[in-house]
């Protein structure tokens, strides 16, 4: 390449639309294969999958709110409580954040563009069609699937409601979207950093994708062998958990959470790396321990591997194995207490201003922790055998994906809607998203706790009376932070429509080659790739 | 831009200060129960030990980041440190959680093996989940029950919106009250053997701290020994399918002297009732009369999938009402299915908890119910003869 297409291309990020090539209409999106539409596309899915998995929440919550059985049969109750978890999981929290990754991982590494860009127009366009065929499932004369996400076996096999095969196929499909994503996700990162930038340079939110990405290669496969088999079970007469014919339930379990516990990291390390971008920006001083924190994300990975019986303690385990995955699963609280103090110790004696971004990413380090907390003592395989199943464990999971994953979204939204935009959002507006957000969803989950310990199974549609005056409370605050969403739906809306033009970095502690591109991003940056020293 | 006020944070504290304390939550437990066993006491205080522990360092950390919160802000003229990294704090925050962990560990250890340790039992008792009921089978006793929920349905079904919050009209121990509670007697080792018939569940009583899966074609082991005459009640806690939340562990406890007594008053029982099978073969019921007990067999074991209106939840719970099955379908094959169940369905088999009598009553009842008029009476002796028991 000669010195004036260098200096022509740099040029583009100032004029980029001029060579767009872009279609009009619908067959922009359709045909897309450019990383930023996909992005977009990923995160407007996902926040429709949010609201549509939070309105079945809302219906949940609405037959809890006081003892007896009131809107809904205990039958659809189950089906609720599994398309919410499969919905939420799947289809809210995983594709936000390959959303993230297609916004924002060519602009931090220098990259024209994801390194596969047809299939990453192919792995987000098969999602839509693996939700439809498992939400038309409620419309079907069985009925959506009722055997819980986690669908252990036989009630999902022999005694499912024959929902099953939707269930299977829309997760197969989800799971090759979720690979495709992955794989783009690694080549890009592996081949397309611009020069200079060698691994241990790449931005930490870099570095939590990639290592997100090698655990959905590894596990997705896991998940499509143990529902293939969950199909041949159901309708083809094998016996793979059925102890008549020589299979074993408990088995299913095991594979599963093979699955269940990386897949639990998958929803997390991202978050990681998000909050350890947004806070050294406004504390105005450099990550601390950014070393530490690369070998601290990638040893949670590898001992999500070595992990998942603990989800399984009851199951009737030998004490050996009881013993070996409590002691392993301990272990994980160190590199993820190392996160905690470094962004601690990132915002001591920093300069902090407390933008949206900020707040979330505060919120999300405390919340998360009281989330890793709950976890720690789950781990403890004398007492989990009191909190397994029961409200103690949804609480856990909330605090951890809810006010964790989800936050970290929120914040990194916040971050980069200017870049996205080219727009400032409304600052006021989105302050009442936090509190609103914060003080609700700490009353809709911390009162779980209290019902877990009081001895509440989790996935029942009625309770004892006992139970009757928190889970009222965890009503109420459902249905507010249900609301709460809309605000922020308003915020990201009005940013959209206009606002205060935003600079090219708009936050003045922020670091990161997205920066150095104007606000909005042009449609086709780092044509030719930045110098990194 | 926000200038993050620390009323803001004070005020948060007052609001989450008010709802914790308000009086409306006296009636509701906050925390693990204590129990009645030796087992559940270690159990809580390992979760007391552990909760500590967590609470210690969550005031420390969030400690230190309040505090740079406070005064390391930008809007008080706060200039950044440029420190970005020490491998000697590094190293200290590696190594103390690990300390704190290991000192968590060995209680836990030392725990988990009490409660593995199955051994030296003096009562043996097999647990069989299956939806919805626990069936309880005393090893060397010749006794054996199903255990199924005794809150009326009217209690449970309030649809038609009763928004009113009137808790009035449910019982004490609505959900949690049963039949038939197990037995068991107190300051003796009790050994349970748990499986299941279908679906996997789990048998939980918090008081006890035993929480165990029970696997369709596998057996589990747990033990308790509880030191406290009295009643205990927990729930399944695995979803085992519709009316998970409608299967009560209910386990009365009862003294030495007192369980050896309800141990003969059960063989009573059960000759009882084999003399009374006996006697209800060359009986013949009325129409009437197997209507009626028909009907509230029907209300009791089979209305839960097949409803009280024999339309069925379908596909996985066929309706009785106008099926050919139960109108001009074979008499002894609907004997059969009572009996024994239909395979690899939610049909099992009711041989084992109900009476000739009952079947016979029951059948009847689901052949001339809903309009069904078949016209067929079904007496015990048909039942035997057609079960071939």
């Amino acid at each position: 390449m000669t010195t004036d297409t260098i200096n022509e291309s740099l040029a583009d990020d100032h004029h980029g639309d001029s060579h767009d090539h872009k279609m009009t209409g619908i067959k922009r999106w359709l045909y897309t294969t450019n990383h930023k539409d996909i992005g977009t596309l990923y995160l407007w899915f996902s926040f429709i999958m949010l609201l549509t998995g939070g309105a079945l929440a809302m219906v949940i919550r609405a037959e809890l709110f006081q003892p007896g059985l009131q809107i809904v049969e205990p039958d659809f109750f189950n089906q609720l409580t599994t398309t919410h978890g499969l919905i939420m999981v799947f289809g809210a929290i995983m594709p936000a954040f390959t959303g993230f990754a297609n916004w924002m991982l060519p602009m931090m590494i220098g990259a024209p563009d994801m390194a596969l860009p047809r299939m990453n127009n192919w792995s987000f366009w098969i999602l839509p069609f693996a939700f439809a065929i498992l939400i038309s499932s409620f419309f079907m004369e069985s009925g959506a699937p009722n055997f819980g996400w986690t669908f252990y076996a036989p009630l999902s096999t022999t005694y499912s409601n024959g929902s099953t095969a939707f269930f299977v196929f829309a997760v197969h499909i989800m799971g090759i979207s979720s690979i495709m994503g992955a794989i783009n996700i690694v080549v890009t990162i592996m081949n397309l950093r611009a020069p200079g930038m060698t691994y241990m340079k790449m931005p930490l939110f870099v570095w939590t994708f990639f290592i997100t990405a090698y655990l959905l290669i590894a596990v997705m496969p896991v998940l499509a062998g143990v529902v293939t088999m969950l199909l041949t079970d159901t309708y083809f007469g094998t016996s793979f958990f059925d102890a008549a014919g020589g299979g074993d339930p408990v088995m299913f379990q095991h594979i599963f959470w093979f699955f269940g516990h990386p897949e639990v990291y998958i929803m997390i390390l991202p978050a990681f790396g998000i909050v350890s971008t947004i806070i050294p920006a406004f504390a105005r001083k450099k990550l601390f321990g950014y070393s530490s924190m690369v070998y601290a994300t990638a040893s949670i990975a590898l001992l999500s591997f070595i992990v998942w019986a603990h989800h399984m303690f009851t199951t009737g385990m030998p004490l050996f194995g009881e013993l070996f995955f409590m002691y392993c699963t301990m272990l994980i609280a160190v590199p993820t207490g190392v996160k905690v103090f470094n962004w601690v110790a990132t915002m001591w004696r920093g300069s902090m201003t407390f933008e949206m971004p900020m707040m979330f990413s505060i919120a999300f380090v405390i919340l998360f922790t009281i989330g890793g907390f709950s976890g720690l003592m789950l781990a403890m395989t004398p007492i989990d055998f009191q909190y397994h199943d029961t409200y103690f464990v949804v609480a856990h999971f909330h605090y951890v994906l809810v006010t964790g994953s989800l936050f970290s979204i929120f914040a990194g939204t916040y971050y980069w809607l200017p870049k996205w935009t080219g727009h400032m959002y409304s600052e006021s507006l989105a302050k009442w998203h936090f509190w609103c957000s914060i003080i609700s969803v700490n009353l809709l989950f911390f009162p779980m706790h209290f019902l877990g310990l009081a001895g509440m199974p989790r996935r029942i549609p009625d309770y004892a009376l006992q139970f009757a005056d928190f889970n009222k409370w965890v009503s109420i605050g459902g249905f507010a932070f249900g609301l709460s969403q809309l605000i922020f739906l308003a915020v990201v809306l009005k940013c959209i429509k206009g606002g205060e033009k935003a600079p090219a970095k708009p936050w003045d502690g922020a670091e990161g080659l997205e920066w150095e591109v104007a606000s909005p991003a042009p449609y086709h940056t780092f044509s030719t790739p930045p110098k990194v020293d | 831009m926000s200038k993050h006020n620390p009323r803001w944070l004070l005020g948060g504290g007052l609001f989450w200060g008010s709802l914790i304390f308000n009086s409306a939550w006296a009636d509701s437990q906050l925390n693990l129960t204590q129990g009645v066993t030796a087992i559940s006491r270690e159990v809580y205080d390992l979760h007391m030990l552990v909760l500590y522990i967590c609470t210690a360092i969550g005031v420390i950390v969030f400690g230190a980041m309040f505090w740079s919160i406070a005064f390391h802000r930008k809007s008080k003229g706060a200039k950044p440190a440029d420190f970005h990294e020490s491998t000697k704090v590094e190293i200290l925050w590696t190594a103390i959680p690990i300390v704190i962990l290991i000192s968590m560990a060995i209680p836990a250890t030392s725990t988990l093996i009490d409660m593995e340790d199955n051994d030296n039992s003096d009562v043996t008792i097999q647990i069989t989940g299956s939806q919805w009921k626990w069936h309880y089978k005393y090893f060397d006793q010749d006794i054996e029950f199903y255990s199924v929920l005794s809150t009326p349905r009217e209690q449970y079904e309030n649809h038609n919106g009763n928004f009113t919050g009137k808790d009035s009209e449910k019982g004490q121990n609505y959900l949690l009250e049963v039949d038939k509670p197990l037995v068991i007697p107190a300051n003796k080792k009790v050994r349970f053997l748990l499986t299941s018939d279908d679906v996997i569940h789990s048998w939980w009583v918090p008081a006890f701290a035993v929480k165990q899966d029970a696997n369709p074609g596998f057996i589990n082991e747990a033990w308790t020994k509880v030191d406290k005459p009295g009643i205990y009640r927990g729930q399944c806690a695995e979803l085992c399918g519709k009316d998970h939340g409608f299967m009560p562990v209910v386990v009365e406890v009862k003294s030495a002297q007192d369980y050896d007594a309800w141990l003969n008053e059960q063989h009573a029982l059960t000759a009882q009732a084999a003399e009374a099978e006996k006697a209800s073969l060359s009986a013949s019921m009325s129409k009437e009369e197997l209507m009626q007990l028909g009907e509230k067999t029907y209300m009791a074991y089979c209305a839960a999938c097949h409803q009280p209106t024999g339309l069925g939840l379908p596909p996985a719970f066929p309706a009785l009402k106008g099926s050919e099955f139960t109108t001009t379908g074979s008499v002894d094959e609907h004997i059969d299915v009572v009996v024994n169940g239909r395979a690899n369905t939610g049909m099992q088999g009711y041989g084992k908890q109900l009476s000739l009598k009952e079947i016979a009553a029951v059948v009847t009842y689901e052949r001339n119910a809903w309009g069904n008029d078949s016209g067929d009476l079904v007496q015990s002796a048909d039942v035997k003869a057609a079960s071939g028991e």
